[in-house]
């Protein structure tokens, strides 16, 4: 096997004996990049060359391993522009924090950042100021979004591994449409500080990974409180790769009525039911549940992100940084048309849609009948999860209802892509951790992917749960043919 | 006054602290533009604010100190408008969960007379950065950007410009003595904005609320309020109709403009800050800041009024400043005449801190100093002017009295038969004076006394003096 | 049970808040969006199917409070680093058009 080809586990293993150098996995993974990337377009600004000289590491338990990292999350010296052409050329002067911390235990950044919708708005990485990004199993179809960049050089070994993030589903989603591992922790578990914000009270960032325990070993890292971020929970770190061990004998988990209905495909619906076959054959104890209010989910998470949105997005104006589209200086109103005119030019159609639609559940009059109420049928949204862990440990369902659709299919509705995120939107309203692992393919051989939700803060069960189920299967060893 | 005036006040205070409302960034004055910023108060993209502790405590105690319940849960929300001194776009500010309601100010509005005003709320924010306007463009400097703002609105309970003055100037003082902030309109570190409406007196309902910005000081204040109260009356005595809007005080023309930008009111948007969490406070927590508030000046008024029998204005004057009324008290308690310290503090000490530029409160002249000295006054062993160059000498070597005394051999002289020498030498060399005295110029004698005080460096006592000289020359 | 109103997405008003979200939209945008718009918002009307007087809303989902920090003076950012990315700056300062207060 190629250097790319393997997992960060596998690579600090050969590092430490030696018998391969950091500029070795560099090297192969950019081979890698200019064979097949035109295609995929898992990358941004690729007319950056990528050197093979390794800048100084620190040492760390991550010493030597690339990291691919999307475009909304800050990395200082290289471009960050949320795949957003109101982002032009923004080079943010600061680290995020999971950044620092990558660094501190010696990971490399690398230095393309991966593609995704703009601004994070979008189930299809198709949003992108840079085109598409392919899905590596059958280039006619969508990678998933917004973390489609990341999700889709993780499956095509374009990265060891990758850091996406999460508002509405944006790490599982691509993971589950592209056959790899993608984790959305508890808010509040990592960071957010450096990443440019979509929706404040849902957003996280995730490791999106070969399997699962690479995926625990990028959470190690990346978790932990942050005095500068406000919304950062201050627990006791753990090891979440010791955490795999152990068997999941009488782990009880609950399977969601509400997810499992007409609108699910019937292809995606068998290769869960072989999925839960397999976890009960480990000892998994399921039982039905409900979690009555889902089907509120997408219209309660579409004004609360919106109206979120609209405000975060406000910053971008031309003033001091990225684009700037001027009116003639002698115009009077010449500021208002500067600020009216660069946000027209720089975001996109869907990024403009969702800051009217957030302006809309914000504004006066409006406010009670739409935000206010979301937020309180979120409350129910809630409510519903506390009540099933008091008896389940975890929740399972499909990612999505579907496996992979193709391109344009629904880019022209956007409500019917908005329901494409049914299923993993719920998390991010409760602020739960939510695992997807690959469980299969349909016929087309599209990979379906399974979610296992988690009680606030157990990231540990939903990743012994998925590490076994993953370690009794041999989807995570398939690789898309390129 | 056929209208009755219902004015009220928003100042915005910003607070005494090292760093600003939810970043690092040092708050020092007067910094290169843009030399104070970080990616938070910047609103860089992927920044995140965490709020000051001080901040909170100052803006609890203000709260306390202006009689206000504060509240049990406190949140802050999302102000959405665009400008170009708002790096987000939004301000953090708080809307629906603010940190106090309810209180009330006690205002002098004169000498016997006193007024609550209330006070509706009080929260925090944070400023904005600021904007220099050129003949091309225009500048940003965000400094200032991120710095803690306290805002107090008022009740409309203020009913005339002497009152809306009073109100300031009695909140200034409020909050000097709590040492939240500098209140100086001229740095910016207070600024105030007033609402003012007229209305008849049997009419239940309020008048137009017109709303007044750019004051500077707060004599500005007052004279933009009489102006708009005159403008508004002749208006509505023409039968017509204000309209509800914003205008700005030009104090060169000394008129008040229509602000024509703001054709629409403001849609906030306002909404909770989901990148701070709420802030719940115990009741310990509450009373701990609490017990930190020193005697407010109302207080002390009243107290040196009754105790030390201060009159009105002279409690006023010296509660007006902080470690003035300190000084004065310790003063007080080593020489217990009251009058007679407040005429040293008030007349010679200020006249010479004022000189020499220096505050009260950087004063190292101890009041255990000051008092022997006025003892000696007071008991005739010094004279006043002997004295006054004492007190300079103090202040400016920062030695005791005892040894400048010493060094100066200060005793007055109080001998007649000494002095009656000295008197008869200066009439003998001073025989033109001597001449325009019996001529009935009078400062021809005082012009005698001052040569008997030089030959006696200044030690003799000039009643004794003066007693002399008009016996030998009224012979 | 709440009188289901149906809060209209005319053209005039998609105008309205794309100025208060100073976005400029060609007629053509409007129009569209305007229409896109009303088919989400119906959508999310069956939200009011939800009886939620008595239900309070969450804006934090985490039961964490209290999250200050102490007054101690952090390094700022060096003033090259503040405007390398400025579309127009001028000595230390941001450029913008003219305002005319």
């Amino acid at each position: 096997m190629e250097l790319n080809q393997l997992t960060a586990f596998q690579l600090l293993k050969l590092l430490k004996e030696g018998s391969i150098a950091c500029e070795d996995i560099i090297s192969s993974l950019k081979e890698r990049i200019q064979k097949i990337d035109f295609q995929i377009n898992a990358y941004v600004r690729k007319d950056k060359d990528i050197g093979l000289s390794v800048p100084y590491i620190k040492e760390g338990c991550l010493k030597g391993i690339p990291v691919a990292i999307k475009d909304n999350i800050a990395t200082c010296f290289l471009p960050t522009e949320c795949c957003s052409r109101i982002l032009k050329g923004f080079i943010p002067p600061y680290d995020a924090t999971v950044i620092k911390r990558l660094k501190s235990e010696g990971a490399l950044i690398f230095p393309l950042k991966t593609n995704m919708d703009e601004f994070a708005f979008g189930s299809s990485t198709e949003n992108s100021c840079f085109g598409p990004t392919r899905n590596p199993w059958n280039l006619e179809y969508v990678v998933g979004g917004s973390s489609g960049g990341s999700a889709a050089a993780v499956a095509a070994d374009e990265a060891i591994f990758a850091l996406g993030t999460d508002t509405g589903g944006s790490i599982r989603q691509p993971a589950s449409f592209c056959g790899v591992v993608g984790f959305k922790p508890t808010y509040g578990r990592v960071s957010r500080f450096g990443l440019i914000a979509f929706a404040s009270s849902l957003d996280v960032i995730g490791p999106i990974t070969k399997d699962v325990y690479d995926c625990a070993l990028l959470l190690n890292i990346i978790s932990g409180y942050d005095p500068c971020d406000s919304t950062s929970v201050e627990i006791p770190t753990k090891d979440f790769t010791q955490g795999l061990l152990g068997d999941i004998k009488g782990i009880k988990i609950g399977l969601p009525k509400e997810y499992f209905i007409e609108g699910l495909d019937r292809e995606v619906k068998e290769r869960i039911e072989e999925a839960v076959a397999e976890l009960k054959k480990l000892g998994v104890v399921f039982q039905e549940v409900s979690l009555p209010h889902t089907k509120y989910a997408v219209a309660v998470y579409y004004i609360i992100a919106t109206a979120e949105a609209s405000s975060n997005l406000a910053r971008f104006d031309g003033v001091q940084y990225g684009l700037r589209v001027d009116a003639s200086s002698q115009e009077k109103d010449a500021l208002i048309k500067m600020y009216k005119q660069t946000r027209k030019e720089g975001f996109g159609e869907e990024a403009k849609r969702r800051i009217i639609l957030g302006t809309f559940a914000l504004a006066h009059g409006y406010y009670e009948a739409y935000y206010l109420r979301a937020q309180k049928v979120r409350t129910l949204i809630c409510q519903d999860f506390a009540e099933v862990f008091k008896e389940c440990d975890c929740i399972l369902t499909p990612t999505s209802p579907t496996a992979a659709f193709k391109l344009k299919e629904k880019i022209d509705d956007p409500l019917k892509m908005y329901l494409s995120d049914i299923f993993t939107i719920s998390a991010n309203l409760a602020g739960l951790p939510a695992i997807s692992v690959p469980c299969g393919f349909t016929k087309k051989g599209l990979p379906v992917g399974m979610q296992i939700l988690g009680k606030p803060f157990a990231e540990e069960t939903i990743l012994k749960v998925a590490y076994n189920y993953e370690q009794h299967t041999i989807w995570h060893k398939q690789k898309p043919k390129l | 006054m056929e209208y009755e005036v219902v004015i009220g006040l928003e100042v915005h205070v910003q607070l005494k602290i090292k760093t600003k409302a939810f970043c690092g960034c040092s708050t020092e004055f007067g910094k290169p533009a843009n030399t104070q910023v970080c990616p938070v108060c910047l609103g860089f993209p992927g920044s995140l604010p965490v709020l000051n502790k001080k901040a909170l405590e100052l803006a609890i105690k203000v709260g306390l100190a202006l009689n206000c319940q504060i509240q049990k849960e406190i949140r802050f929300d999302r102000k959405n408008y665009f400008y170009p001194d708002l790096p987000k776009n939004y301000q953090i500010s708080q809307y629906a969960l603010p940190i106090a309601l309810g209180g009330f100010l006690e205002i002098d509005l004169d000498e016997n007379c006193k007024k609550n005003i209330g006070i509706r709320r009080l929260h925090l924010e944070e400023d904005a950065g600021k904007l220099i306007h050129t003949e091309k463009y225009s500048l940003v400097d965000f400094n200032r950007s991120g710095v803690a703002l306290l805002e107090i609105v008022s009740e409309p309970q203020i009913s005339s410009p002497h009152e809306a003055y009073n109100y300031l100037v009695n909140l200034k003082e409020l909050l000097q003595y709590l040492e939240v902030s500098d209140c100086d309109m001229e740095k910016g570190s207070l600024r105030c904005d007033a609402n003012i409406s007229l209305k008849k007196k049997e009419d239940l309902k309020l008048g137009t609320k017109i709303e007044l910005k750019n004051m500077n000081s707060f004599k500005a204040i007052k004279d933009a309020l009489v102006y708009e109260i005159e403008r508004q009356s002749s208006v509505l005595k023409k039968a017509k109709t204000l309209i509800q809007e914003t205008r700005l005080w030009d104090a060169k023309q000394q008129k008040t403009f229509s602000m024509r930008t703001k054709e629409e009111a403001q849609d906030y948007r306002y909404f909770p800050e989901p990148d701070l969490v709420p802030f719940v406070l115990s009741e310990e927590e509450i009373q701990k800041i609490k017990q930190e508030i020193p005697e407010l000046p109302q207080n002390k008024k009243q107290r040196f009024i009754k105790e030390y029998g201060l009159s009105y204005s002279e409690a006023k004057f010296i509660v007006s400043n902080k470690d003035l009324a300190n000084y004065f008290e310790d003063c007080f308690s080593l020489y217990p005449q009251a009058k007679t310290v407040y005429n040293w503090i008030v007349g010679s000490l200020m006249a010479e801190l004022n000189e020499r530029k220096k505050e009260i409160s950087r004063i190292e002249l101890l009041p255990e100093e000051f008092t022997r000295l006025i003892n000696q006054v007071e008991e005739k062993k010094l004279t006043q002017l002997k004295a006054k160059e004492i007190l300079k000498k103090m202040l400016d070597t920062g030695e005791s009295f005892s040894k400048i005394a010493q060094e100066e051999s200060v005793e007055q002289i109080s001998d007649e038969v000494m002095l009656n020498q000295i008197v008869q030498q200066v009439v003998k060399e001073n025989p033109k004076s001597v001449e325009d005295y019996k001529a009935g110029k009078n400062n021809a004698l005082m012009f005698l006394v001052g040569q008997v005080m030089r030959k006696t460096q200044k030690k003799a006592n000039p009643q004794i003096v003066q007693g002399l000289l008009k016996e030998i020359l009224d012979k | 049970m709440e009188k289901k109103q149906n809060y209209s997405v005319d053209v005039e008003k998609v105008k309205y808040i794309a100025h208060l979200a100073r976005i400029d939209l060609k007629e053509q945008e409007l129009i569209l969006l305007s229409s896109q718009l009303k088919k989400i918002l119906d959508f999310i009307d069956q939200l009011k199917e939800l009886d939620v007087e008595k239900v309070p809303p969450t804006s934090h989902v985490l039961s964490l409070k209290n999250v200050l920090r102490e007054d101690m003076p952090q390094e700022s950012l060096p003033l090259d680093e503040t405007l390398k990315n400025a579309p127009q700056f001028k000595d230390n300062f941001f450029v913008v058009p003219k305002i005319i207060e």
